[in-house]
C-alpha cells in the first residue's frame, strides 16, 4: 500500500522563486551576524537578551513544528489511526520547524564555536532550564529525523535500511512524544528563573504547564493549518472530514488552557497589570481574545466541517499561542531601567529566511519525496 | 582694536604715576592689566582701571583692625608685581592704619576723625579682623572705645566696606567654638552699607587690590555671590582648577604625608583636603609670588577651606570634605538610562507591511476556500 | 491498555515522583567563609575613582558609544557609578530635591541566578569566597545569565563577533594576590569596604542604627585598616539590601535613599533560582518521571504503531 505519493509538478513556481530570494538576503545578513557580532543585525540589547530570533525562531518555530508531536501523540497515544494520513506532512513540518529553530538557536549563540560544550558531561549543570532545552531538543531533531527517514529511505529505495528502521520505530515514536513534552514545557520553565522581569501577566509556576498546553494548540492548530492550505494550493481534496475531529481536541485544550490561566491568575492575584490600559496589559487581552476565537469557530458542527472556518480558527490559534509566548518573553519583558526592543528590518529579515526555507523545503520535498497521502486514500477514509 | 589701544596709550599719561610711585610706565601698565586679568576683565579694562590709578583724585581709605593677626596686612604688603604696599599706599589715600601709619595714640585717632568728618560718605572702610559681640564687645578696645563701637561708628559714613580676611568675613579664628569673644564678622555688624567680604587667612592680596581697583574704576563694587564674596575670585571650588585634579579623578590618593602617592603628588582628598567644597581661586592665581605650586595643595598640604565658612577652622583638618561639584549631579548616568532601540517608523513600516501581506493572504486565501466550498456543495446538491 | 488507562498510569507516575523524590529546593546557605562588600551611598561622593581603578584592574576598554562615561554597565565597564536625582538635586541622601550615587556591579547573591541558568557551567559560585565569577572558556554565549540576573548584570559583548559575557568577578585575581578589589582600594571615603560577609553585615547593621548626626568613625579598605574617618551619620533607610533580598547577596548596599530609587529590584527572600530549581527538578528529579512516561509511551506506541505502520 503505497498511500503516501510525491505531489510532482514543476518546482520551480513564484513562492520558490520569491522564498529563495528572501532566504539569500537572510543568509547574506546572517554572514553579517557571524562577522560583526550579533549587535550589527540584530537590535538586540544588555535588557532584552533575547530578540525574535530566539523568541520567534526557537520559541514560536519549535510551537508551530508541534504538528509532528500533537499528531503523534493523537496517533499512537490516543490510537487514532485516521489522523495517520496527517503524520507524514507534520512530521516534514516539525523537522524543518525544528532544525530550522536549532539552527537559529545556533546562530543566535554568542559562542557558536563552542557550542558542543553543551553535549560534554563535564560541563553539563543540571540546574539549567536551558540545559534540558538545549539537549531534549537536538535529541528531537534527532528523532524527527529518524521518523522521516522512511520516506527518505523508500525514495532512495533502501529496502533494507527501511526494514530495520521500521522495526525499532515504535521506540523513535515512544521518543517522539516525551522528547517535546520535555521541551516545551521547559520552554516555559526558562522564564521562572528570570523572576520579576518578566510580568505577572505571564510568570507564573505553572509556565511549563501552560507552555506545553500551547505547544499542543499550536500543534494541532497548525495541523489544521497546514491540512487547510495544501489542500487549498495543490487543489486536493479536502482533508475537513479528517481535521474536524481533531478540532475537538482543540477545543478540549482550549478550555482546559484558559481555566488553567484563569485560575492562575486569579490564586495569583495577578489579574490587576491586565486592566492598566498599556502595552502589556492590551496585548493580554488581545492573547485572549486570539483564544477564544479558535473556541468560538471549532466549537460548532457546522463551522468545524468547513476548511475556511478551520483554516480561521488554525490561524487564531496558531496567532494566539505564538502571541502567549511572544507576550511571555518580549511583551511582559521588563528587565528594569529603561531599556527599548523591537527588532531590526535585518533581523526580522533573517527570521523570515528561515520561514522561507521552511517553505521553500516543504514545497520542493512534497513534490519529490512521498510525503502527501494520495487523494484516493483520503477519499477513501471518508 | 590695536590702533585704539595704541591711540588710549598714546594719550594715556602715566608720568604722574611714575612720579608718584617710582613705578615705570611699563611697569604699571602691566599691573593693570594683570588686576584686570584677575577681575577677568578684558585689555581694555586694564587701561581704564590704569586711568582710574592715575586720577590725582586718590580715595582716602580708613583701614581698621579688631581680633586679628594681622596676617592680612602683611601678606598685601609682600605683594610683588609691582611692590603693592608702595602702590595700594600711593594710590589711595591711607588716612588710618594701625599697622602703616607712622603716626600713633591721639594723633592717629586725630586723624582719622578728620578723614571721616572731611571725606564722608567718600572714604572706603576696611575691616580686617572679627568684631567681639559678647558682653558689649569689651573683649577688643582701640583707644578707649569698643571695636564693636568704631566699625558702627566708621561704617557709617563709608562709601563701601570691604571686609579683608576670613576674621573679618565671618568670624574666622576667633569665632571656632567655643568662641569666648562673641566674635563675628562685619556682615553681622554692617548691614546697611555696601559691602564685600575677601575670605581667606590670609586672603590672597591680588583678591583684595583686584575689588579695590573695581571700586576705584567703575565705581561700585564687583558681581557678589550670597557670602558678599567678589564672583571673579570666589564662584569656583578649589577642586574644580586644581592641578591635582587628575589624580582625584583616576583614583589616585595619597593616603598619608610622605607615602609613595604622596611623593607623586597624588590628590590629597584621603587626607582632608576641602578643595571640592571650599570656592576660591587659590590654583588659578597661586599664592606669594613665587612661582609654580605655591598655593598649599600646591605644596603638599591638603586645603583646609581657610575662605569657606563653616569648613575654615570648623571642620577637623583631616575629616573628609563633602564634594559640592556634584550639586546636582550632571555628569552622571542617571538610574534609568534610556538604552536600547525601540520601533522606529521604518521598522513599524516594515513589520506591519509584513503583517498586512499575512493578513491580505489569508483573507485572500479563505474567500476562497469559501468559493470552492460554495461550489462543492452546489455540485453535492446536483448530484445528491 | 486503553487510553485512560494510559493516562491514569502516566499521572500515577507523576503523582509519586513529585511527591517522593523531589522536595522543594530551598535557598542556597550562605557560604562559612563568604567574602564580601559594603557598599554605603552616603558615603559615595560620585568620584568615580572605583569605575576607574576597575577599568585598570580588567583591563577593560573605554567607553567609545554615545558618551565617553558608561550609561551603565555593560561589555566594556564592569562597575558604574549612577546618580539618582530628583528635583533641584542639591541635598545629598535625600528622596526629594536631592540625590544620590548608587555602585551597580555584580551583587555576587548567595544563590546565583546565573550559575543556577548557566547550562554549562561558565557561571561558576567559588565554595570557599562565593565569588561569582565567569568563565568564557566553557561559554556557549546563550545569554540565559544576562535574562536570569535580577540585576542586569553580566553583559554580553553583542558587537563582537567572537564576544564574551563580561561581569564584575570580585577582582578575585587581586584578591588572589592578598590584595582588597580595586574598586575598594581606590575609594576615598570607604563607600566600598571590603571584608568577610559577616563583617559586611555586622557593620551594615551598626551604621544603619546609628542617630542622625551621630558622629561614626567610618573604616576605610577594611574594617582593620588603619584608615579612618570621622564622620556624621546620615539618616540610613533601616534596611540592609542584600541581606535577604532574592536569598541574600554577598555585596551588600544601604543608603539614604529608598533602594527602589536606586534602581535596586524589590526581590522576594526566596531566590529566583530556587523557584527555577524546584520546578525543574520535581520534573525531572533522577529522570523518573520522564521515564516513567517513556515506559508508558512505548507501549502504547509499540502496541499502536503495528496497526498503521509505514512499511507494506
Amino acid at each position: 500500500m503505497s498511500a503516501y505519493k510525491p505531489l510532482g509538478g514543476r518546482l520551480a513556481t513564484l513562492p520558490v522563486i520569491l522564498g529563495s530570494l528572501v532566504a539569500m538576503v537572510a543568509l547574506y545578513y546572517m554572514a553579517q551576524r557571524f562577522m560583526h557580532g550579533l549587535g550589527s543585525v540584530a537590535n538586540i540589547n544588555q535588557g532584552y537578551p533575547w530578540g525574535i530570533w530566539v523568541v520567534y525562531d526557537v520559541v514560536v518555530g519549535t510551537g508551530f513544528a508541534c504538528g509532528g508531536y500533537a499528531l503523534a501523540l493523537a496517533v499512537y497515544a490516543a490510537n487514532r489511526g485516521q489522523y495517520h494520513p496527517l503524520i507524514r506532512p507534520a512530521l516534514l513540518a516539525s523537522l524543518f520547524g525544528y532544525t530550522l529553530g536549532g539552527f537559529s538557536a545556533f546562530f543566535d549563540m554568542g559562542r557558536w564555536w563552542q557550542a558542543y560544550n553543551i553535549f560534554l558531561p563535564w560541563h553539563m549543570n543540571l540546574n539549567s532550564v536551558m540545559l534540558e532545552v538545549g539537549l531534549c531538543v537536538t535529541a528531537y531533531i534527532l528523532v524527527l529525523w529518524v521518523e522521516f527517514s522512511p520516506t527518505l529511505l523508500t525514495q532512495l529505495r533502501q529496502r533494507g535500511l527501511l526494514r530495520w528502521v521500521n522495526r525499532f520505530m515504535f521506540v523513535f515514536i515512544a521518543i517522539g512524544m516525551l522528547l517535546p513534552t520535555m521541551h516545551q514545557s521547559s520552554l516555559g520553565s526558562l522564564l521562572i528563573a528570570a523572576g520579576y522581569k518578566v510580568s505577572p501577566l505571564w510568570q507564573t509556576p505553572l509556565l511549563p504547564a501552560l507552555f506545553l498546553l500551547s505547544a499542543l494548540a499550536m500543534g494541532f492548530s497548525i495541523v489544521l493549518f497546514e491540512g487547510a492550505l495544501s489542500t487549498w494550493s495543490f487543489r486536493r481534496p479536502s482533508e475537513s472530514h479528517l481535521l474536524a475531529p481533531l478540532s475537538q481536541v482543540m477545543v478540549a485544550l482550549l478550555v482546559a488552557y484558559l481555566l488553567l490561566r484563569g485560575v492562575d491568575l486569579t490564586l495569583r492575584g495577578a489579574w490587576g497589570p491586565a486592566f492598566a490600559g498599556d502595552l502589556k496589559g492590551n496585548m493580554f487581552w488581545l492573547e485572549q481574545l486570539l483564544f477564544a476565537v479558535p473556541l468560538f469557530v471549532l466549537a460548532s458542527k457546522q463551522r468545524r466541517s468547513r476548511s475556511s472556518w478551520l483554516f480561521i480558527g488554525g490561524v487564531a490559534m496558531l496567532l494566539a499561542g505564538s502571541l502567549y509566548r511572544f507576550n511571555a518573553f518580549l511583551v511582559g519583558w521588563n528587565p528594569g531601567g529603561n531599556f527599548h526592543y523591537f527588532p531590526s528590518i535585518p533581523e526580522i529579515i533573517v527570521s523570515l529566511g528561515m520561514i522561507a526555507i521552511e517553505v521553500v523545503g516543504y514545497l520542493i520535498i512534497v513534490k519529490k519525496l512521498p510525503v502527501l497521502h494520495s487523494a484516493d486514500h483520503a477519499k477513501a477514509a471518508a | 582694536m590695536s590702533n585704539q589701544w595704541l591711540e588710549r596709550e598714546k594719550w594715556f599719561d602715566a608720568s604722574e604715576v611714575e612720579v608718584r610711585t617710582g613705578i615705570n610706565r611699563r611697569d604699571f601698565l602691566k599691573f593693570c592689566t594683570g588686576v584686570a586679568a584677575t577681575l577677568g576683565l578684558s585689555g581694555n579694562a586694564g587701561l581704564a582701571i590704569a586711568e582710574a590709578v592715575t586720577n590725582k583724585q586718590r580715595p582716602p581709605v580708613i583701614w581698621l583692625s579688631g581680633q586679628e593677626c594681622t596676617g592680612c596686612t602683611e601678606s598685601l604688603l609682600r605683594s610683588y608685581h609691582p611692590t603693592v604696599e608702595q602702590l595700594v599706599l600711593e594710590l589711595i589715600s591711607l588716612e588710618y592704619s594701625e599697622t602703616l601709619s607712622a603716626a600713633a595714640g591721639h594723633q592717629v585717632e586725630e586723624n582719622r576723625r578728620r578723614a571721616m568728618e572731611q571725606y564722608k560718605g567718600q572714604y572706603v572702610l576696611v575691616v580686617e579682623g572679627s568684631i567681639p559681640t559678647k558682653d558689649g564687645g569689651i573683649y577688643c578696645k582701640v583707644a578707649d572705645k569698643t571695636f564693636l563701637h568704631h566699625v558702627e561708628e566708621t561704617a557709617a559714613g563709608a562709601a563701601a566696606v570691604i571686609a579683608i580676611g576670613s576674621c573679618a568675613s565671618w568670624g574666622g579664628i576667633p569665632s571656632s567654638g567655643p568662641n569666648p569673644t562673641g566674635a563675628v564678622g562685619v556682615p553681622q555688624v554692617v548691614t546697611d552699607r555696601p559691602l564685600v567680604t575677601v575670605p581667606g587667612c590670609p586672603p590672597n592680596p591680588y583678591n583684595f587690590l583686584a575689588t579695590v581697583l573695581h571700586l576705584l574704576t567703575f565705581g561700585k563694587l564687583p558681581a557678589l555671590d550670597e557670602k558678599l564674596r567678589p564672583k571673579f575670585a570666589y564662584s569656583r571650588l578649589i577642586h574644580e582648577n586644581c592641578e591635582r585634579r587628575a589624580h582625584f579623578d583616576a583614583g589616585r590618593f595619597a593616603l598619608e604625608f610622605g607615602d609613595a602617592g604622596h611623593r607623586q603628588g597624588w590628590c590629597l582628598y584621603k587626607l582632608g583636603c576641602k578643595g571640592p567644597e571650599t570656592y576660591a581661586n587659590c590654583p588659578q592665581i597661586l599664592f606669594g609670588d613665587v612661582g609654580s605650586g605655591s598655593w598649599p595643595v600646591g605644596t603638599g598640604h591638603p586645603c583646609f577651606g581657610c575662605t569657606e565658612q563653616g569648613v575654615g577652622f570648623t571642620k577637623a583638618i583631616h575629616a573628609l570634605a563633602h564634594v559640592k561639584n556634584v550639586e546636582p549631579p550632571a555628569h552622571f548616568p542617571r538610574i534609568e538610562e534610556e538604552q536600547g532601540r525601540g520601533v522606529s517608523a521604518g521598522t513599524a513600516a516594515f513589520a506591519g507591511a509584513l503583517g498586512g501581506l499575512a493578513v491580505g493572504a489569508g483573507a485572500m486565501a479563505v474567500r476562497d476556500m469559501r468559493k470552492e466550498e460554495a461550489t462543492a456543495q452546489k455540485s453535492d446538491k446536483a448530484e445528491g | 491498555m486503553k487510553r485512560r488507562e494510559f493516562l491514569l498510569a502516566a499521572g500515577g507516575a507523576a503523582l509519586a515522583t513529585v511527591s517522593g523524590g523531589a522536595a522543594a529546593r530551598d535557598n542556597r546557605p550562605v557560604l562559612p567563609h563568604a567574602i564580601g562588600m559594603l557598599y554605603d551611598s552616603t558615603l559615595c561622593i560620585g568620584c568615580k575613582a572605583c569605575v576607574a581603578a576597575c577599568k585598570r584592574a580588567n583591563e577593560m576598554p573605554p567607553e567609545t558609544e554615545m558618551k565617553d562615561w558608561a550609561v551603565d554597565l555593560s561589555p566594556k565597564t564592569l562597575n558604574v557609578i549612577k546618580a539618582y536625582v530628583d528635583g533641584s538635586g542639591l541635598a545629598k541622601d535625600h528622596e526629594s530635591n536631592g540625590y544620590a550615587f548608587v555602585k551597580r556591579h555584580c551583587m555576587h547573591c548567595v544563590d546565583a541566578g546565573c550559575v543556577s541558568v548557566c547550562p554549562v557551567q561558565a557561571m561558576r559560585k567559588d565554595q570557599t569566597s562565593g565569588v561569582v565569577s565567569h568563565h568564557p572558556e566553557a561559554c556557549i554565549g546563550c545569554r540565559y545569565c544576562v535574562m536570569a540576573c535580577p540585576y542586569d548584570v553580566p553583559k554580553f559583548d553583542i558587537h563582537n563577533a567572537f564576544g564574551q559575557i563580561h561581569k564584575c568577578q570580585f577582582c578575585n585575581h587581586r584578591l588572589a594576590e592578598g590584595k582588597v578589589p580595586a574598586c575598594v582600594e581606590v575609594c576615598p571615603t570607604g563607600a566600598s569596604l571590603f571584608g568577610s560577609r559577616e563583617q559586611m553585615l555586622a557593620e551594615a547593621q551598626r551604621r544603619v542604627a546609628l542617630q542622625e548626626g551621630e558622629p561614626y568613625d567610618y573604616p576605610r579598605l577594611t574594617l582593620d585598616a588603619p584608615y579612618r574617618h570621622k564622620k556624621e551619620a546620615p539618616i540610613y533607610q533601616q534596611h540592609i539590601f542584600g541581606e535577604k533580598e532574592g536569598g541574600g547577596t554577598q555585596v551588600l548596599h544601604i543608603s539614604g535613599v529608598p533602594y527602589q530609587k536606586l534602581g535596586l529590584p524589590q526581590l522576594p527572600e526566596r531566590s529566583y533560582a530556587a523557584m527555577s530549581e524546584t520546578v525543574q527538578h520535581t520534573l525531572y528529579d533522577g529522570m523518573m518521571l520522564p521515564g516513567a512516561i517513556l515506559a508508558g509511551l512505548l507501549f502504547v506506541a509499540r502496541r499502536n504503531s503495528g496497526d498503521h505502520s509505514d512499511d507494506e
